[in-house]
């Protein structure tokens, strides 16, 4: 997506059929990660100040690196965030990836993920603008149906 | 079995089934059909994060009909606000458009994937 001018922050909305507490499961365990998430594990204990990692499915290499900055489950995680697995990425500073969950009506949550503080990492901006909408996409589609989407 | 046929077939299946609209896909299509909110849509891909007034200096409409747009297109969930200090920008949210994408693409894709191989397999039985 060369075409587009990448600005600091990005935002992203999705109403998924299913409980805060699910989703919250579903961002924070790797069993649920590695099915929506290019297939990465996710590792933290979400204690502020700890790790926040993601594991290639087999483990044997660190694709992204971060910090945990607030846990409230099930309404609010954010943590710092950078990839590593591209060289022009990694060497670029961390930027901010916060979730926020919102119970509606009917049984159905509202997901949010804001990804700012790209000021200073314009590839990492351009790197994750088409690949939130196909975690976000997949993640609804996981939950809803207990399938992870093809392909 | 002629590619006729096959394609027959698939028409068949897909009338065959009873419509229950999905309120969310509904908003979505409703908001894609108009030109000025496809050209917002543009606007914010070229360039995230708008206030009301940049929107609006790029349209020759009053400031109420950009409104009326952003609300239709803020209903779908194709566009989001987000507050940054004391501006309301908004946001192209393409998440309905993917979740579309592989509702009806990928089925598509599919779809025609296995008529394919089907034709192939009959070629093959045929020669």
């Amino acid at each position: 997506m060369s075409t587009m001018t990448q600005t600091a922050v990005q935002v992203y909305n999705v109403f998924i059929k299913a409980s805060p507490e699910q989703i919250w499961a579903a961002i924070t365990k790797p069993e649920f990660t590695s099915k929506y998430f290019y297939g990465s594990l996710v590792e933290s204990t979400l204690e502020p100040g700890s790790p926040f990692i993601g594991w290639s499915p087999d483990r044997e290499q660190q694709w992204t690196d971060g910090e945990v900055l607030e846990s409230d489950p099930p309404r609010k995680l954010s943590y710092t965030w950078r990839a590593l697995y591209d060289e022009t990425t990694a060497a670029e500073e961390p930027s901010r990836v916060t979730w926020e969950i919102e119970s509606q009506e009917g049984g159905v949550s509202k997901l949010s993920v804001v990804h700012d503080r790209l000021e200073h990492a314009p590839k990492t901006a351009e790197n994750v603008a088409g690949g939130w909408m196909y975690i976000l996409s997949g993640l609804k589609t996981l939950l809803e149906t207990g399938e992870p989407l093809a392909g | 079995m002629t590619f006729r046929s096959l394609l027959s077939r698939n028409v068949g299946s897909v009338t065959s089934r009873s419509p229950v609209p999905d309120p969310a896909e509904e908003a979505v299509f409703r908001a894609l059909a108009d030109p000025t909110r496809r050209a917002i849509l543009d606007r914010l891909f070229e360039r995230d994060g708008q206030p009301l007034g940049e929107i609006e200096r790029a349209f020759e409409m009053s400031r109420f009909g950009v409104m009326k747009h952003l609300r239709v297109l803020e209903e779908a969930g194709l566009v989001v606000t987000h507050r940054e200090g004391r501006s309301k920008l908004h946001f192209l949210n393409p998440v309905p458009i993917r979740l579309i994408h592989d509702r009806w693409i990928d089925k598509y894709t599919e779809h025609r994937v296995s008529a394919l191989a089907d034709l192939k397999h009959e070629l093959e039985e045929a020669g």
